[in-house]
């Protein structure tokens, strides 16, 4: 909402300054977006009036102006302005006066001594005018400040309303509000109602009673339409944003800002018969004053004669019962529609407008017929015309209603946090114009007919709250039971995994939830399986058009941007949700969304450095990442198949017998696709799985010494560790402290198909000292064991 | 006796005079060994008469320890000289840089999360998190929001297409953190049904939200923090003090300027923006809307499962992006989601 500042002073005038203004209202919680001046800041030009117009006798374009000033003697003043005629009035910058960016001088123009300048509206700095000089009104007083004269020390303020101040929509609006803040009085211009010259008038039908409860119409015969607007309506409209059009147009806009009610000006010639607000019948079309032609909803009113449809009431008028410049006969409209008719119809059709946008929120509806005195006073005050008498019609039962709001001092109190005298409460209400009924320390309210935002007590109490003043309320230190916050050890949080990560060397990004339909097709193992992805019905872009069942994509997509801005070395993770649908998943119905971690590593295993061959990271890189997170638990690996991983690199993490996530080479055909140069090593885990830890709990330390044996066994080639691991720790028995692999070796003195896998071996007794003997046992069984079931050899 | 005196100070010249430990042994020959000339005085004592030879024996004995003290002196030296000589070859560049890897970095919006959480949890508030597609029940209906409220609008929410195509009506991406709020509430009301007094529901929920929306300072998805503390003597002025003091404390700047303006919010009432203003800095003395809050909505309570009239509580949603672009300087919010490694390096 955009208005000037003079024309609020107009109707309540605080003493304050137009800063302190705008704080005051921005602290009552109507914010003051934007303030501006009317005018650049210029001085020393005043009205005046060119006498006489004669040729420069050395320049054909320029003239030579005789210019009365208010002054004994006139001025001499040369002018180019292609529009300079004697008797206009226009501003005349004096000598000394300081226009934007130039300084008056007295000067010589060709010759001829100058004692001023004429100037234009860009000249002033008004607008983009330079088409001539500004041309004053006839009846402008010579020798008066232009500031003054135009108004220009006013302000344009721009207020970013909430929706629930409908009733702040207009100049009256805002001045209510001022006065109850500040206590200056409200100066609401005084409305008569403007006698009948003529009877005519038209029925008025209100078919559709819910969605129009109230309509005034009039009928104003002989208007001229091609009346000026008068130059203050015309300022104080445009000053609130609006573009001037035609007077008829002008008032209606003119009425719209000052009171808030939304009128439409009908050609009476167009109309015939009744007029009738009511749904549209199917298939009913419209042509609207913006050009669209629309089919309204069957919910959406419609102003109609007996014939045809005129305008989608509330909303905008139609094209072909529009006023024009050969407009003698005017039917007024002046009506209330509820928020919940208009609610949403412009948007639909993809607009709003001035009108719908007030009715939506709500406008007073017991002003209808004062605005349309308003409007024929204006009307006839400029452009003639003989008004009929108003015609109203009223649905009472559809009308809203305005119950009383009981408030409790008390509970006033326990919301806000302090207790406010039931008359500084009385004063507050009363000042906002709500009916107030005292009863011992509560009341009874009532709102205003222009107050849709008040319908429980806690609305009162903001209202208290806000005329106070929320920087009128102490904030202490809250009081508050206290209770210790639980500090488990059976379980970490996502920050210290994150932390870890970090100190692993990953940077943590965070990429977006919605990716491009490629990179779930290509990564997503749910897709590979036949499911379709979460499709976003409204996109913001087409590469942002499915939800994500992986992290991977956007890691991908990391990796590619950070390659294009030449860094190469990349490791980076991400902890965030993936979706996907499940039938049986919660908390919302049908939608999987776990918690994931993600890693991925791509360049040297390294940074490049003195002390440390360079090697490109690889599997078993990442897997000691992987093994880190987890730590202390231990996880393993299972050999895998996944979309996005290469199939010889792959592995399902499995803990505790549950698969909680992959890790994996990226597979070459998107390693080629992605142009990612070498093949990035990727993780994704379960962050549920990753977030739980063991409680550590103690174990006798032995005072034996240990007892060390290396076991190097050579198995076919293609044996996996972790099934002979697993084995001979299952056949170990309890004195066995430890079997851990140290070497893997393959080459000189073994076949091509072979390799060797060493073990050592750590066995100690917390109740005595080892014998060789059984030590010597203990590494014949697990040969056993390992020859038995694996094929396994003693390497010689 | 004088020649004592010259044999130790001739010794101790010779011993001086020895750089390497074999001319130091060899010029111990000469005094201390077999044919050395201190033995041979020794040796001569016994051709001495027998008054003589006690006194000159102490004197010659008096000689010989301090020839072996100059001895072990040398010795120690050359010893301590040699260690130094090789200690010298095996001296390293010391400002070569260390081996190994380097740190990761944290992304910065989830530093302050962090922070977030931490300072809300030295004041007893848990952390509670909800999911990101969201029924429209929370993230609208039990929010007081009604059927055609503008934020219900298809040019705010992100809706998804059901499986048969169309529109899915009942779901969406939440716009905002506070459906935690209401899962939080029942949670909590279910949980204490059975008690006469409920305990303190004190939560913050932070988290990631989505709206159609996306420029310089706007993108689809960002971040939010929601907190809610309600129980039986929770008040307006309790709101104000918790937030002024958070965002003093995040900002560690204790001449903040924070002030709370009437606002609304359909889920709130009253309802407030909260705006600060830095006293020093670039942004000195602009106020800056930072987050919106309020007393829950007796509506909302209710459909939490608490009784308005018994119980009261406040409410308030923050931007942690913008309160990281303040914090660390960060000119555009486009950054936080690209992943550029030169950016996210410079956060620990």
């Amino acid at each position: 909402m955009q208005f000037s500042e003079s024309w609020l002073r107009s109707l309540c005038n605080p003493s304050l300054s137009s800063e302190e203004l705008c704080h005051v209202l921005t602290m009552a919680g109507l914010e003051v977006e934007e303030r501006r001046a009317a005018s650049a800041n210029f001085s020393n030009v005043v009205v005046a009036q060119v006498l006489s117009v004669d040729k420069h006798p050395d320049a054909d374009k320029l003239k030579l102006c005789a210019v009365d000033v208010g002054e004994a003697a006139p001025l001499q003043i040369v002018c180019g302005a292609p529009n300079v005629a004697a008797g206009m009035k226009v501003p005349c910058a004096r000598v000394g006066a300081r226009l934007p960016g130039i300084e008056i001088k007295r000067a010589k123009v060709r010759g001829i001594e100058s004692f001023g300048m004429l100037c234009s509206a860009r000249e002033l700095g008004l607008s983009d005018d330079h088409g001539g000089l500004l041309p004053l009104a006839a009846d402008a007083p010579v020798g008066e400040d232009i500031r003054r004269h135009l108004d220009l020390d006013d302000h344009l303020i721009t207020l970013k309303l909430t929706p629930n101040r409908a009733d702040c929509l207009s100049l009256l609006g805002i001045a209510r509000e001022l006065s109850a803040l500040t206590r200056a009085p409200l100066l609401a211009p005084e409305v008569e109602p403007v006698a009948a010259s003529v009877a005519d008038t038209r029925q008025v039908v209100l078919d559709a009673p819910a969605s129009c409860s109230r309509y005034c119409g009039r009928i104003i015969r002989g208007v001229d339409a091609r009346a000026a607007t008068p130059e203050w309506m015309k300022r104080r409209i445009e000053r609130s944003g609006i573009r001037a059009i035609s007077f008829l147009v002008d008032v209606t806009n003119y009425v719209m800002l000052e009171l808030g009610q939304p009128l439409h000006a009908f050609d009476d010639a167009e109309l015939s018969g009744a007029i009738h607000v009511r749904l549209p019948n199917p298939g009913e079309q419209l042509l609207l004053l913006n050009e669209q032609t629309v089919t309204p909803s069957a919910d959406t009113a419609l102003i109609a004669d007996d014939e045809k449809p005129l305008a989608m009431a509330g909303v905008m008028g139609g094209e072909h019962s529009g006023i024009g410049e050969a407009t003698r006969d005017l039917f007024l409209e002046s009506a209330f529609f509820p928020p919940a008719a208009i609610a949403g119809k412009a948007r639909a059709l993809g607009f709003s407008s001035d009108a719908s946008h007030r009715y939506e929120r709500g406008v007073d509806f017991e002003l209808q017929r004062k605005a349309i005195e308003r409007a024929t006073q204006l009307i006839v005050d400029t452009c003639g015309g003989q008004p009929g008498p108003v015609v109203e019609a009223v649905s009472a039962a559809h009308l809203p209603t305005r119950k009383p709001v009981r408030l409790r001092t008390a509970r006033a109190a326990k919301v806000i946090g302090i207790r406010l005298g039931t008359e500084r409460i009385e004063s507050i209400l009363k000042g906002l114009g709500l009916g107030v009924e005292r009863q011992g320390e509560d009341f009874l309210v009532t709102p205003p007919s222009f107050r849709f935002d008040i319908e429980i007590e806690e609305d009162l109490i903001e209202e208290i709250a806000r005329i106070h003043g929320y920087d009128n309320i102490p904030s202490p230190p809250p009081v508050a039971q206290m209770a210790m916050m639980p500090a488990t050890e059976h379980s970490r949080t996502a920050m210290s995994l994150r932390r870890l990560a970090a100190e692993r060397d990953y940077h943590e990004v965070v990429t977006y939830s919605f990716v491009e339909a490629a990179w779930e097709a290509d990564f997503s193992v749910a897709q590979a399986e036949g499911a379709a992805p979460i499709v976003l019905a409204n996109p913001i872009a087409s590469q942002m058009g499915v939800m994500r069942s992986t992290l991977i994509g956007g890691l991908v997509g990391a990796l590619v941007a950070n390659r294009k801005r030449q860094t190469e070395r990349v490791r980076i993770f991400e902890l965030g949700r993936c979706f996907m649908r499940d039938a049986g998943a919660g908390p919302v119905a049908g939608f999987d969304q776990p918690l994931r971690l993600a890693g991925l590593a791509a360049g040297s295993a390294l940074p490049e450095q003195w002390g440390a061959p360079a090697s490109r990271v690889d599997f078993y890189d990442v897997k000691a990442d992987v093994e880190a997170l987890f730590a202390p638990r231990r996880l393993e690996c299972v050999k895998a198949a996944h979309p996005a991983l290469h199939p010889g690199r792959c592995a399902t993490i499995i803990l505790d017998g549950q698969p909680v996530g992959i890790l994996g080479e990226l597979h070459p055909r998107w390693v080629q696709k992605y142009e990612l140069g070498t093949a990035p090593v990727v993780f994704e885990l379960e962050l549920a799985a990753l977030l739980a830890t063991p409680f550590s709990c103690y174990e006798e330390v032995s005072r034996f010494p240990a007892v060390i044996r290396d076991l190097a066994l050579v198995v076919p080639h293609s044996q996996a560790l972790a099934p002979l691991l697993a084995a001979l720790r299952a056949a170990a028995p309890a004195i066995v402290r430890d079997v851990a692999l140290f070497d893997v070796y393959q080459g000189k003195g073994l076949a091509e198909n072979e390799k060797s896998l060493a073990f050592r071996i750590v066995m100690q007794d917390t109740q005595r000292t080892l014998e060789d003997a059984e030590v010597e046992a203990v590494i014949a069984d697990l040969l056993a064991v390992a020859s038995r079931d694996f094929h396994a050899s003693l390497r010689g | 006796m004088d020649n004592l005196d010259q044999l130790v100070a001739s010794a101790t010249a010779d011993f001086a005079a020895a750089t390497e430990p074999a001319r130091l042994e060899d010029a111990k020959a000469r005094y201390l060994g077999k044919e050395g000339s201190l033995t041979a005085l020794l040796k001569g004592l016994g051709k001495l008469p027998a008054e003589e030879r006690k006194s000159t024996g102490a004197a010659i004995n008096i000689a010989k320890e301090c020839i072996e003290s100059a001895l072990t002196t040398r010795r120690e030296a050359l010893k301590n000289a040699q260690l130094e000589a090789q200690l010298a070859t095996e001296a390293l560049d010391v400002t070569l840089p260390g081996r190994g890897m380097p740190r990761g970095s944290l992304h910065p919006v989830i530093i302050s999360l962090d922070r977030i959480e931490q300072l809300f949890r030295s004041i007893g508030f848990d952390v509670a998190d909800g999911p990101e597609i969201e029924t429209d029940w929370h993230n609208f209906t039990a929010l007081n929001t009604p059927e055609n409220h503008p934020a219900r609008s298809m040019h705010d929410t992100f809706y998804l297409q059901g499986e048969d195509g169309k529109l899915q009506e009942d779901v969406l991406l939440r716009t905002h953190t506070s459906p935690v709020q209401i899962r939080s509430m029942l949670v909590h009301t279910e949980r204490y049904k059975h008690l006469e007094a409920m305990p303190e529901l004190r939560v913050i929920c932070p988290g990631r939200v989505y709206r159609v929306d996306s420029d310089a300072t706007h993108s689809p998805m960002f971040h939010q923090v929601e907190g809610l503390w309600i129980g039986e003597s929770v008040s307006f002025a309790d709101l104000k003090g918790v937030v002024a003091d958070f965002l003093r404390r995040f900002f560690e700047s204790n001449d903040l300027k924070v002030r709370f303006r009437p606002s609304f919010f359909p889920f709130t009432e009253p309802s407030a923006e909260i705006d600060v203003a830095f006293m020093s800095g670039a942004l000195e003395g602009r106020w800056l809307e930072i987050a919106g809050c309020g007393m829950v909505h007796p509506n909302v309570l209710r459909f939490g499962g608490f009784d308005p009239e018994k119980y009261t509580g406040f409410a308030f949603g923050m931007g942690p992006d913008r309160l990281t672009m303040l914090r660390y300087s960060i000119p555009d919010l486009r950054l936080f989601f690209e992943g550029d490694l030169r950016f996210l390096s410079q956060f620990h």
